[in-house]
């Protein structure tokens, strides 16, 4: 679908909020203030790991301006995301999981006195050894973080799959490659700070404004720890300054204020610190990866076994997910024979770890890339014709039944190495500069709900009225992404008008419809198609109306620019207010819904719930990088990349999530770590200042090239831009200084010392390489064996 | 939100009265000029004084007078990004002007003084964190207290709690973090200190003193009003930072080097100092000494340069893995005398 055919969808116009954020007018949820209320400050472990033994608050309740002092011991029931790691308490009261694990909650009449009082609470702690490192909760059982949740010992999930005879497949290789890599963890690090305020009624009725991804799971976290039900709870979501996952958890802070609120009648505020972020936190999980990978020597893929360890942190978050997630995406952008994935993530003393843009993925996507670069090395093949040798085909299962539906990877490949010159300049650049290449490919949203139920996904609701006035209802929160764009541009585009004369009401649980949350990548293509459904139905009723007036049949009726009008003869119309009075005259009040549930999962196996997706986004990177042999500083210069977007409902928009996702990328590969002192069991750096991330001097320019091949299930074709674009930037920047200076460093951040590290064993003669050289072992069970799908195999069979 | 404690502020005109007030408060006043890192440490209650004497108000504290000939005197309330922009002091003092270009960002080099950044509070990530942080460490030497607490910058020592960063020995390690202050003391800078009781000057190095906590030798009843800049007489100086990133990051190691060379290139005078690796900027006589009477060739530099290996000792408590801060001392040193000689 060529897009001068739309009228609004796919071109670059502003966000619909994009002045009041840049004039400083929109109000986040630190912005709201209600008469009467009070102020919440958190009273945090200074330990890592202790048994709680007494709390004593009398002297912060005497405290002047104190209203109350609150304790975990009244909100006993264990809250989380996923219902199969329900392990977190809103105030910890039996012990404690790591520096900065909230114990206590004061209600004040301001912030310094909060603040003040939380140094008067007395918590006796006893402590306990902190286990801080993948291999020390591997080896150690004890002891335990969690006694009553995870898979045993120090780990929260482990997990063994195999699809088809990898063994097989491995001795049917003419080389077979085995790795290690290890990506460190990093945070989110959005501009705003996590913002809360609570207000429970007279009536019984609570209402929660605050800065998250996820309304709906925060509505349910609610009632269930509360003990109140849910039709009394409203939460909404204030536009939030940037989410990138660490705002799609329930949070202790939320439901403190809200007991807090129901204890004192007043409504209670709570912004959390910048270094409270840092311990929120559910970011990007350290991981330790192995791959063992054969190969034909055309450079075709036989078999693959992959491993990964992961650091949870101190609950269970995500983690579930994001352990498989881990294992789940390799086979999307590759043909993989034969296929054997065993994770396991572990419970450590630090704060949890969950999900960042790219949710499990970037971590074995920086693996694999990593790994075929030294492969198409050891073969003699180009990189970019490694990936095309192995390239998966539109509209087909994976080994691992994944339904793959459009793919442009081929194009997205052949354009950023044309752009790049990438051929031309591999290995010919001189020393100290270099280029290197990677792809990747992200879900449009999680084909299954977090918890099991049926319905669902999205839904959307307009209203028109007597005026003409068009009103579009969607639980879905715009963190900065653009979901109000997306919602008012395919609004707008059916029925004819522009999105900035849309109206919004979005992400308030009393209000709009379901949605599950900024998360996944889900928005664009779900909400979206809800959208599209809901705005179709209403722009039938409105050209039923006017086909009447016009006495033209209706399936002849079209709305473009403010007009009704005949499809044969556009002189014959009638402005869209006059279409939305005669309906109403004719049909009464004027309303329209509609609902996005993802196709059934192909899978059935245990597991096979993480990876599936109506859609697939893939890109393809190249990176330039400029390296100091001297002081090891990589420098990027320039970045390549190419998205599979299917359509761009907003193209400004699309080219903002690539340039985002760059920004992201390069400071995982480059600089970002979340470090702790592991021997005092705190983290190193929490604050803007000392967690090194990159500035806009460190930003290289990016040139971004979209692949336009609708997709079957998306909203006018459209594919997720949010998280995928991430993914092969950071493979492509280490295989480009391994291009520049011949030393691999298999573990990010690449940081300076990490280099100068590798080019002094290159002098020394011995492998230029930095990276872990083991993996610790880790009692996987014997894998589930699953049979790969029927049609796959036909489908291999054809290309052997 | 971090809150500042509660505190008294006064704003006094001229440095006499600010002096007076000094004198008449002791220890528990402090001074604040651009506040830019006054302010952020005592929400983090890393120190809470009764009383914050600000030098805004007092408009003789800002200026730069003199010339390339005569030299110049900077009044200590300046901006950085004055120093940094002002033309005939950039074109005497490059490396100067270029140390006050690189400190934090441009946002900050608006409000900081030069004053502020030459007696900049020294650093070290035990001691830099909220107070939340540094209560789960059970504290450090350089800011021992609770909160609630009256403690004081540069004053207060309590022997019972270790540094965190060596905690078998018995000092303070915090570094030295300010730009300015390496550029000054190669340049034989004085700078000018007044107090209730008179005025001194004294040399830019003699400011500073090998102590993570006692830095300055400044009393706390002085106010640094003033520095002198010689004339700059065919010196030739530059600055060369470490840090992570280009903006924002203070130095991790900073390079000053200040020469002069004679018609025939032969060096006749050489400074060499090093900030970011100890608690004061450390010169490199030694280094100096060697190429003094000696015309620079490449394998001279680097020899010179390589002899800054073994007395830069950083510790870890900075960005950045020790022995690679170590590392990069010989190679930042070589290329600031490259840059100066080529």
């Amino acid at each position: 679908m060529a897009t001068e055919n739309y009228s609004v969808i796919g071109k670059p116009l502003p966000k619909v909020d994009g002045i009041a954020k840049a004039t400083g007018q929109t109000k986040y949820a630190d912005d709201i203030n209600l008469p009467r209320q009070l102020y919440c400050k958190l009273l945090r472990s200074p330990h890592a790991h202790a048994k709680i033994l007494s709390i004593d608050t009398s002297k912060a309740e005497k405290f002047p301006g104190v209203r109350v002092v609150l304790t975990g011991h009244v909100m006993p029931t264990e809250f989380g995301i996923m219902p199969s790691s329900q392990d977190e308490h809103a105030l910890s009261f039996e012990k404690v999981r790591y520096v900065g694990d909230p114990v206590a909650a004061v209600a004040a009449v301001d912030e310094e006195t909060a603040e003040r009082a939380c140094e008067l609470i007395e918590v006796k702690y006893e402590i306990l050894p902190a286990i801080m490192t993948i291999e020390d909760a591997i080896n150690k059982s004890e002891p335990r973080i969690h006694e009553k949740h995870g898979s045993g010992g120090n780990l929260s999930k482990i997990v063994a799959l195999e699809f088809g005879e990898v063994e097989k497949g491995l001795q049917e290789a003419d080389l077979v490659q085995e790795d290690t890599f290890f990506f460190q963890g990093n945070t989110h690090l959005p501009m705003e700070q996590h913002a809360a305020l609570a207000s429970y009624e007279p009536d019984g009725k609570l209402t929660l404004w605050s800065s998250t991804q996820t309304p709906h799971y925060v509505h349910r976290a609610l009632a269930k720890v509360l003990q109140i039900p849910e039709s009394r709870i409203r939460v909404i979501a204030p536009p939030t300054g940037g989410g990138f996952g660490g705002k799609d958890d329930p949070f202790s802070h939320e439901i403190a204020i809200a007991k807090l609120s129901m204890m004192t009648g007043r409504p209670v505020k709570i912004t959390l610190t910048r270094d409270e972020v840092f311990y929120a936190h559910r970011g990007r999980h350290p991981v330790l990866m192995w791959v063992k990978t054969g190969f034909k020597r055309d450079g075709r893929i036989t078999a693959m076994h992959f491993k990964s360890h992961l650091d949870g942190g101190a609950h269970g978050s995500y983690g579930v997910a994001s352990t498989y997630y881990t294992g789940a995406l390799q086979t999307v952008t590759c043909k993989v024979p034969a296929y054997k994935f065993e994770g396991v993530r572990v419970f450590t003393n630090k704060p949890p770890c969950g999900p960042k843009r790219g949710h499990g993925t970037p971590q074995p996507r920086f693996a694999l890339e990593v790994h075929f670069d030294k492969v198409a090395e050891k073969l003699g093949i180009d990189p970019v014709d490694l990936r095309l040798r192995n390239l998966v085909d539109p509209d087909s299962l994976t080994v691992n039944w994944l339904r793959i539906t459009s793919c442009g990877l081929r194009e997205c490949i052949e354009k950023v190495a044309d752009a790049s010159e990438f051929k031309k300049k591999r290995g010919k650049l001189g020393y100290g500069k270099g280029v290197g290449f990677g792809v990747g490919s992200y879900i449009c949203g999680a084909g299954l709900p977090i918890y099991w139920n049926d319905m669902p996904h999205s839904e959307v609701h307009i209203k028109v009225d007597r005026t003409g006035r068009v009103t579009a209802f969607s639980g879905t929160i715009d963190i900065g992404q653009g979901s109000n764009t997306v919602l008012a541009t395919i609004v707008a585009e059916i029925l004819g008008l522009m999105p900035d004369e849309i109206q919004l009401v979005t992400a308030d649980t009393d209000l709009t419809p379901i949605d599950l949350g900024s998360y996944s990548s889900r928005v664009t293509l779900m909400m979206g198609n809800a959208a599209v459904e809901a705005a179709t139905n209403m722009k039938k009723i409105l050209c039923e109306a006017a086909s009447m007036k016009l006495e033209v049949p209706v399936d002849r009726i079209e709305l473009r620019d403010h007009k009704v009008f005949d499809k044969a003869n556009p002189a014959k119309s009638m402005a869209f207010e006059e279409a939305a009075r005669l309906a109403e005259s004719k049909f009464g009040a004027l309303a329209a819904v509609g609902s996005y549930t993802p196709p059934k999962k192909p899978g059935t196996y245990k597991g096979s719930g993480v990876g599936p997706s109506p859609a697939y986004s893939y890109s393809a990177c190249v990176a330039q990088v400029d390296c100091d042999p001297e002081t090891g500083d990589v420098k990027v210069e320039k970045i390549w990349l190419a998205h599979d977007i299917g359509q761009c409902i907003n193209e400004m928009l699309v080219i903002g999530q690539v340039e985002g996702s760059v920004y992201m990328a390069l400071g995982e590969v480059l600089m970002e770590e979340m470090e702790y002192r592991n021997r005092m069991g705190i983290h190193k750096i929490p604050s803007l200042l000392d967690y090194k991330s990159p500035t806009t001097k460190e930003m290289p320019p990016v040139e971004t090239i979209l692949i336009k091949n609708a997709e079957s299930r998306g909203p006018f074709g459209a594919k997720e831009v949010g998280q995928g674009p991430l993914l092969p930037v950071i493979p492509a920047v280490v295989n480009a200084v391994y291009d520049a200076l011949g030393v691999r460093i298999d573990e990010i951040p690449i940081t300076p010392d990490k280099v100068l590290k590798a080019l002094d064993l290159k002098a020394q003669g011995k492998e230029p390489r930095v990276g872990p050289t083991s993996i610790p072992k880790a009692p996987f069970p014997p894998a589930l064996k699953v049979e790969p799908p029927e049609e796959w195999k036909s489908q291999l069979m054809s290309t052997l | 939100m971090l809150r500042l404690p509660p505190f008294e502020y006064y704003a006094p005109k001229s440095a006499a009265q600010a002096a007076k007030m000094l004198a008449e408060f002791g220890p528990e006043a402090l001074l604040v000029a651009g506040g830019t890192d006054v302010y952020p440490k005592m929400k983090r209650y890393q120190f809470q004084p009764k009383a914050l004497i600000s030098l805004k108000q007092i408009k003789r504290l800002s200026g730069i007078l003199g010339s390339n000939s005569k030299g110049f005197v900077l009044k200590s309330g300046t901006t950085l990004t004055e120093v940094a922009s002002h033309s005939s002091l950039s074109k005497a003092y490059p490396g100067l002007a270029k140390a006050a270009g690189v400190v934090s960002t441009p946002i900050l080099r608006n409000m900081g003084t030069i004053g502020g950044n030459l007696c900049l509070d020294t650093r070290c990530n035990y001691y830099d964190q909220t107070h939340h942080w540094r209560k789960s460490i059970s504290w450090c030497m350089k800011a021992p207290g609770a909160k609630g607490v009256l403690f004081k910058p540069s004053a207060t020592r309590d022997e019972s709690i270790p540094c965190r960063v060596a905690p078998g020995g018995d000092r303070c390690w915090a570094v030295s973090s300010t730009d300015t202050a390496p550029v000054m003391v190669a340049l034989g800078a004085q700078v000018v200190l007044v107090s209730a009781k008179g005025e001194r000057v004294i040399p830019a190095k003699q400011l500073y003193c090998d102590d993570g906590i006692r830095y300055v030798t400044k009393r706390p009843d002085e106010i640094l009003t003033e520095i002198h800049l010689p004339p700059a007489d065919g010196i030739k100086t530059t600055y060369l930072k470490l840090r992570r990133r280009g903006s924002f990051d203070f130095p991790v190691l900073g390079v000053a080097v200040a020469l002069k060379q004679a018609e025939d290139k032969t060096i006749t005078d050489c400074k060499i100092v090093l900030g970011g690796i100890a608690s004061y900027p450390v010169e490199f006589e030694q280094a100096e000494k060697m190429l003094i009477g000696q015309k620079p060739t490449l394998e001279l530099i680097e020899h010179v340069a390589q002899t800054v290996f073994g007395p830069a000792r950083p510790m870890d408590n900075t960005d950045y893995q020790i022995y690679y801060r170590k590392r990069m001392a010989p190679v930042y040193v070589k290329r600031a005398l490259l840059e100066l000689t080529s």
